[in-house]
């Protein structure tokens, strides 16, 4: 997928001005509340029209004030997964999901709606009415409406934040999965920066209405990791849960990680903040952290001041946030030996 | 209770009045409301005070606009005239006093109910692929539908009831024209009538009551069907 913003909105006070050239499946549009992200998403959907500019989805131009065109909402192709669900409340949930894919051209329907409804797991709640179901339900089947419409392109607008936190990484699996099976490219806009780590690949930066930089989720969490009240946020999957002596010991590629808040689920993901590691240069002779890394210092990176040490404990990646006067008396350098040191209940289980 | 076979004719009559009333003014007034609500355009404002001047402007005034216009001399009157058609001092033109008198509380419901729907559930439907049209009849007609009823019924009760501008169009001929209030308005004239009167305004009554049970029923309906 490829779409080439140019447009300038003036709403009131505010003006967004964005130029940008978005290309892959995963985009994500990240910036705080009133940035503009979701005048953006209205625009692209055509659901708001720009004052200048232009807009074109591969190849196709969708708006242009130099040309006068702007194809309608009702023919972009452009669905949206709404902050809250936006189910309708008069429809039951079958009538709801295949909303859209009535509507669409017969040549187009190539999304299924038995596969679909198989891989969000929304046989049981067919018959509902829409009322009945909690926030979760509702969010996963507002995300199989816009799927069936079998869009070109499936704008998010903020689809978790709605969500306690629990749900919202129940619910992270389900997009990540229909993003996968079916291919349809996504934006997806939100102010969290760990959505943006687990759900896109690249990024556009919006802030007062402007697009202030692209790149990656990655580059982003380094970034505002000295800011970041949490600091830099490592998102963990792990595997095969063991509970002994009230900890669970977990696989985390070839490394074992004890949990204080584990649960017997296959795998689970769990973020563990960048300030909850402590580095020594030597094995500590005793210490109260259940979990010892022997690791390798694979890349270092500056945060404001900060010193961000990406470790690596046999092929997986870690980051750990020193100040800079431990990074010099430690003397730690790019492929120098360290021990991480995790306490087991410093891991947040998310999903 | 004491009914007169003119006063059986005037029930019906009454009936078959706000009924037409209602069921005319029903698709304009959803209209109206729709173009109100959400469409932009100059003038709305314009609209909306000829729409709402009926309920300011006494009944008598609205009455005789209405025979200035559909009388032998008037506009719309002359117009009918050359096809035959005669409206005034008929129960058609009683159809036409209601409704111009009941229809800004029609459309003030109906607006009210479409006031209430969130607009993301329109454009939730517009980037699905509806079109305006489609968009109107699955999303804003069945999620309005409680205004719809409240409308029918209130323009109903006011069929019923109306008097001013009726008496004026179409008169107070027994049997042609008279409506239950016109009836009542005859029958208090004259003290000797006062329980056919009385029986009148019990019928009256009555009919208001089965409406409001009608529409509390057919609310409660609609709400249950949603749950499910």
């Amino acid at each position: 997928m490829t779409l080439h913003i140019d447009i300038e909105k003036k709403l009131g006070t505010f003006s967004l001005q964005v130029k940008a050239d978005v290309s892959g499946e995963r985009t994500g549009i990240f910036g705080e509340s009133g940035s503009g992200k979701s005048t953006l998403m209205h625009l692209v959907s055509g659901l708001m029209q720009p004052d200048k500019g232009e807009i074109i989805l591969d190849d196709q131009c969708l708006f242009s004030s130099f040309k006068k065109t702007n194809i309608s909402a009702e023919q972009r192709r452009i669905a949206i997964v709404f902050q809250q669900a936006m189910l309708f409340p008069h429809l039951s949930v079958k009538a709801n999901l295949l909303y859209g894919f009535k509507r669409c051209r017969t040549e187009n329907r190539l999304i299924k709606p038995e596969t679909l409804i198989d891989l969000l797991k929304l046989q049981p709640l067919l018959q509902r009415g829409v009322e009945y179901l909690s926030g979760g339900e509702k969010q996963r089947v507002a995300l199989g409406r816009a799927v069936l419409a079998n869009p070109r392109l499936l704008l998010m607008d903020e689809p978790l934040s709605a969500l306690d936190d629990t749900l919202r990484f129940q619910i992270i699996p389900y997009l990540r999965s229909v993003s996968e099976e079916f291919r349809i490219p996504y934006l997806f806009i939100s102010h969290s920066l760990t959505e943006m780590q687990l759900m896109t690949d690249h990024i556009l930066e919006i802030k007062n209405g402007r697009c202030i930089d692209e790149t990656t989720a990655e580059q982003l969490a380094r970034n505002r990791m000295a800011q970041s009240p949490n600091g830099y946020i490592n998102l963990l999957h792990l595997s095969c849960p063991n509970q002994q002596r009230g900890l669970y010991s977990y696989k985390w590629g070839n490394n074992i990680l004890f949990v204080s808040a584990g649960e017997q689920a296959e795998q689970s993901l769990f973020e563990l903040s960048s300030r909850e590691i402590i580095l020594f240069k030597k094995h500590p002779e005793a210490i109260s952290a259940r979990n010892l890394l022997d690791c390798r210092v694979a890349e270092m990176f500056d945060s404001d001041g900060r010193v961000g040490v990406v470790l690596s404990a046999n092929g997986e990646k870690l980051v750990a946030e020193i100040v800079r006067q431990a990074a010099d008396e430690l003397d730690i350098t790019i492929g120098s030996s360290l021990f991480a040191a995790i306490k087991a209940s410093s891991f947040r289980k998310l999903a | 209770m004491v009914l007169a076979p003119e006063d059986i004719t005037a029930i019906w009559l009454s009936i078959k009045v706000a009924l037409t009333a209602t069921a005319i003014s029903l698709p304009f007034g959803f209209t109206i409301s729709w173009l109100i609500v959400f469409k932009p355009f100059r003038g709305k404002v314009l609209l909306e005070v000829f729409i709402n001047l009926p309920l300011t402007l006494p009944p008598v005034v609205i009455g005789f606009f209405l025979l200035l216009l559909l009388g032998k001399h008037g506009w719309i009157g002359k117009l009918l005239a050359e096809y035959g058609i005669v409206l005034i001092f008929t129960w058609k033109a009683a159809v036409i006093a209601s409704a111009t008198v009941g229809f800004p509380l029609l459309v003030r419901s109906i607006r009210l109910g479409m006031e209430s729907i969130d607009r993301q559930l329109i454009d939730a439907s517009r980037t699905l692929g509806a079109h305006w049209y489609d968009t109107l009849l699955t999303i804003i007609l069945p999620l309005s539908f409680r205004g719809i009823l409240a409308g029918s019924s209130l323009m109903f009760a006011r069929s019923l009831g109306e008097f001013g501008a009726t008496i004026i169009v179409a008169g107070n001929i027994p049997g042609i024209t008279q409506t239950i209030p016109l009836a009542i308005y005859d029958y208090a004239s004259s003290p000797s009538s006062t329980t056919m009167a009385l029986s009148l305004c019990m019928v009256s009554v009555l009919i208001s009551v089965s409406v409001l049970f009608l529409h509390e029923g057919l609310t409660r309906k609609l709400d249950r069907s949603r749950a499910l």
